[in-house]
C-alpha cells in the first residue's frame, strides 16, 4: 500500500436484481468502472438516464497511472460537475522543458493563451480521480456495483445480456444499451470475438513513483540520452502529495521482473536524483505498449469506450484522455436515441467521429514512439540530427516528438456537420470543439462552456430568436450582451462574433453549425441533421 | 513536377568538392550524422512538401 494515499474500501452489497433472482432489464449497463466507464455513467445519469456501472474491483486505480489529464477532458469532467476537487488536487501545469545529454535545448508552452476556465494539463494520480468521480458518480445516483465480474455478454437484436459473478455466486441481467469500457484486455471485447489490431512494440518502460521534497518546478521534463541513464530516455512529472512520476526507458531486453526490484530500482534514481535527494519509493511498474484498435466501436447493442476500443503509446497523454472524449461524444446520442429523438443511425456517427478520433491519437503516439525508439540506424541518425540542431535551430525542435500532446479532435468530416456556406475567420469550424471564454452571467464572473452545458445551444452574436423547439429537441440561445457579457471580447474573438452571427453548438459543446445570420430553416435541418434524422 | 531537376547550381563542380571535403576524416557514423543533419537542414529551407515528397521519390528510385 502506498504512504500517500489510504484506499478506501467498496464493499459488495447484493443488488435488488441478484436477489430477486429474475433477469431484469436495464437502459444502460456500464461494465468496467475507471476513468471511461464512470464518466459515462456519471454523464448519463446527471441527464436523467438511470444506469448502472459494474465494477469487478473493490477500489480505486492501484497506482498512479494515467496521471496527465488534458484540458478537454478537464471541461468536460467539469460539465460533468467534478473537475473543481481534480484542479485543486492535482498539479497544474503548462510547460516543458527537453534535455539532451547534460544540457538543456529547449522549453515549451503549451497554453499561451489565457481566458480558459481549465488549465492546459493536471497531473494527479489516478486513485484521486477515480476516488472524485466515484463521489460524483453517487451524489448523481449512478449505481457502482463493486466486486462484480461479468463473465458473459451475449448480444441479441435489441439488447445484451450478461452474466456477472459476485462474492454470493452468480446472476444475470439484460442491458438496452451496454457500454464496454473494460480496459485494454477488455472481456466485452473478447466475448464477441473482435480483432484489436495494430502495432506491438517491443520496448520497455518502467515507471516509479517517488516520494520527495524537490525543488523541481511543476513542468514536464523529458531526457534524451541523460548522464544519470545513458542511450535511453527519461520523463520526469510531479504529482500531488510531492509524488513525482518518472518514467525510465529500459530497452527491449529488460526483465520486467527484475527491473521492479528496489535493489534495481533504487540505483537508477539515486543516478538521477543525486546522493544528497532523500526519496521513499512508493509504487513501481513496468510496461510494453501496443498501438492498436477495433474496426468499429459500435457492435450493435455494445458500445465500446476508451481503452477497450483504442491503445496508445503513453507518450502525448492520449489513453485516458481520448476514453473520455469518447464518453462526451457517446452519452448525449445515446440518450437522443433511448428517448427516441434519434435514430439508432446516430450511434454510427459515434463511430465515424470516434474512430477517426483515435486514427488521430494512433498516429500522433506512434510518431512519438518512433522518434523516442528508432527502429533503425536511419531512424536514429535522423533522430539525433534533429536533436543536434534543436538547440540552435528553432526549425528543428519542430521535429523533436517527445510526445504530442493531447488535443481534442475536430470533427471536420463528420455527417452531423453542417458545412459553411459563409466566410468565417478563426478556428471555430464545424466539428470543432467549442472554445472556452471568460464571460459574466448575471454580473458574476463565469465560463462560456459552463453555459453551453449537455444540451443544444445557439451561441448568438447580436441578436437573438427565441428557444427554437425541433421535434422534441430544444435550441435554447444565449445571446452575447443579454445571456452573458462577454467583458473581455474573447468569445467575439474566438468564434468571430459578427453581429449576426449565430453558431449552433451540440451537447458535447462541439460546433455543428454557423451562419452569419440567423435562418430558422436552416437552423431546423442543421438540429436533424446533428441528431442523423 | 514541381522539383527542379534541371542544373540550378551555377559551378556544380565546386559545390560537389564542398560536399566531399565536408566528409574528409569523418567516420562512417559520423558521415551518417552529417548527412542526416544536411538532409533536415535542406528540407526546411525547402519547405514545400511535394517538392520534398518528389526529391524522395527521385532518390529512392533504382538507378538505371
Amino acid at each position: 500500500m502506498l504512504k500517500t494515499y489510504d484506499y478506501p474500501e467498496f464493499t459488495y452489497r447484493r443488488s435488488a436484481d441478484q436477489a430477486s433472482g429474475a433477469v431484469r432489464r436495464h437502459p444502460v449497463i456500464v461494465v468496467g468502472g475507471g476513468p471511461v466507464g464512470l464518466s459515462a455513467a456519471i454523464d448519463l445519469a446527471v441527464q436523467g438516464v438511470p444506469v448502472v456501472v459494474l465494477n469487478e474491483g473493490r477500489t480505486v486505480s492501484v497506482g498512479s497511472r494515467a496521471v496527465c489529464y488534458a484540458k478537454r477532458a478537464l471541461e468536460i469532467w467539469d460539465r460533468l460537475g467534478c473537475a473543481g476537487p481534480m484542479v485543486d488536487k492535482g498539479v497544474i501545469w503548462k510547460t516543458g522543458k527537453l534535455f539532451r545529454r547534460d544540457r538543456e535545448i529547449y522549453r515549451f508552452d503549451l497554453l499561451p493563451e489565457d481566458g480558459h476556465k481549465m488549465p492546459a494539463f493536471i497531473n494527479l494520480q489516478q486513485y484521486y480521480l477515480e476516488e472524485f468521480l466515484v463521489r460524483r458518480a453517487g451524489e448523481a445516483g449512478v449505481e457502482i456495483r463493486w466486486r462484480e465480474k461479468v463473465t458473459a455478454v451475449e448480444p441479441a437484436d435489441d439488447h445484451v445480456r450478461l452474466t456477472v459473478e459476485t462474492p454470493q455466486g452468480s446472476y444475470a441481467l439484460e442491458a438496452d444499451w451496454l457500454i464496454a469500457a473494460d480496459g485494454a484486455r477488455s472481456f466485452s471485447r473478447r466475448a464477441l470475438g473482435l480483432e484489436f489490431k495494430g502495432q506491438v512494440f517491443n520496448d520497455r518502460f518502467l515507471i516509479a513513483d517517488v516520494v520527495m521534497k524537490a525543488d523541481f518546478p511543476p513542468e514536464r521534463w523529458f531526457w534524451f540520452d541523460p548522464p544519470f541513464h545513458p542511450r535511453q530516455s527519461t520523463l520526469l512529472h510531479m504529482q500531488a502529495d510531492n509524488v513525482w512520476r518518472i518514467d525510465f526507458q529500459l530497452g527491449p531486453n529488460a526483465d520486467p521482473e527484475e527491473e521492479k526490484k528496489p535493489e534495481r530500482v533504487i540505483p537508477r534514481l539515486r543516478a538521477m536524483l543525486g546522493e544528497d535527494t532523500e526519496f521513499d519509493l512508493e509504487w513501481v511498474s513496468v510496461y510494453t505498449f501496443q498501438c492498436r484498435r477495433l474496426d468499429k466501436f459500435r457492435h450493435g447493442r455494445v458500445l465500446f469506450a476508451g481503452d477497450s476500443a483504442h491503445q496508445v503509446s503513453p507518450f502525448g497523454a492520449r489513453g485516458a484522455n481520448s476514453g473520455v472524449q469518447d464518453t462526451d461524444n457517446l452519452v448525449w446520442k445515446l440518450k437522443a436515441v433511448i428517448e427516441g429523438k434519434a435514430p439508432e443511425a446516430l450511434l454510427d456517427s459515434y463511430d465515424t467521429e470516434r474512430v477517426y478520433a483515435a486514427d488521430e491519437n494512433l498516429l500522433n503516439s506512434t510518431r512519438s514512439t518512433d522518434f523516442i525508439t528508432p527502429k533503425s540506424e536511419a531512424s536514429r541518425a535522423f533522430r539525433d540530427a534533429a536533436l543536434d540542431l534543436a538547440e540552435k535551430h528553432p526549425f528543428a525542435r519542430r521535429l523533436v516528438n517527445s510526445g504530442r500532446l493531447s488535443l481534442p479532435a475536430t470533427y471536420a468530416n463528420s455527417p452531423l456537420n453542417t458545412p459553411d456556406e459563409d466566410e468565417f475567420e478563426g478556428a471555430m469550424a464545424p466539428g470543432r470543439p467549442a472554445a472556452d471564454a471568460p464571460v459574466e452571467i448575471g454580473g458574476r464572473p463565469g465560463w462560456l462552456l459552463n453555459l453551453l452545458g449537455s444540451s443544444f445551444k445557439l451561441l448568438c452574436f447580436g441578436a437573438a430568436p427565441g428557444v427554437l423547439e425541433v421535434d422534441g429537441v430544444t435550441v435554447t440561445p444565449l445571446l452575447s450582451g443579454r445571456d452573458f457579457e462577454d467583458t473581455e471580447g474573447l468569445a467575439m474573438q474566438r468564434y468571430d462574433g459578427k453581429p449576426g452571427t449565430v453558431y449552433l453548438i451540440r451537447p458535447d459543446q462541439h460546433v455543428a453549425a454557423r451562419w452569419r445570420a440567423y435562418d430558422e430553416a436552416k437552423l431546423r435541418a442543421a438540429v436533424n441533421r446533428a441528431l442523423a434524422r | 513536377m514541381k522539383l527542379n531537376t534541371e542544373p540550378n547550381i551555377e559551378r556544380p563542380d565546386d559545390f560537389y568538392e564542398a560536399l566531399i571535403e565536408l566528409h574528409r576524416g569523418l567516420s562512417e557514423e559520423q558521415s551518417r550524422q552529417l548527412n542526416a543533419r544536411l538532409i533536415l537542414l535542406l528540407a526546411n529551407h525547402i519547405g514545400d512538401m511535394q517538392v520534398l515528397s518528389e526529391a524522395m521519390a527521385a532518390a529512392k528510385e533504382a538507378p538505371a
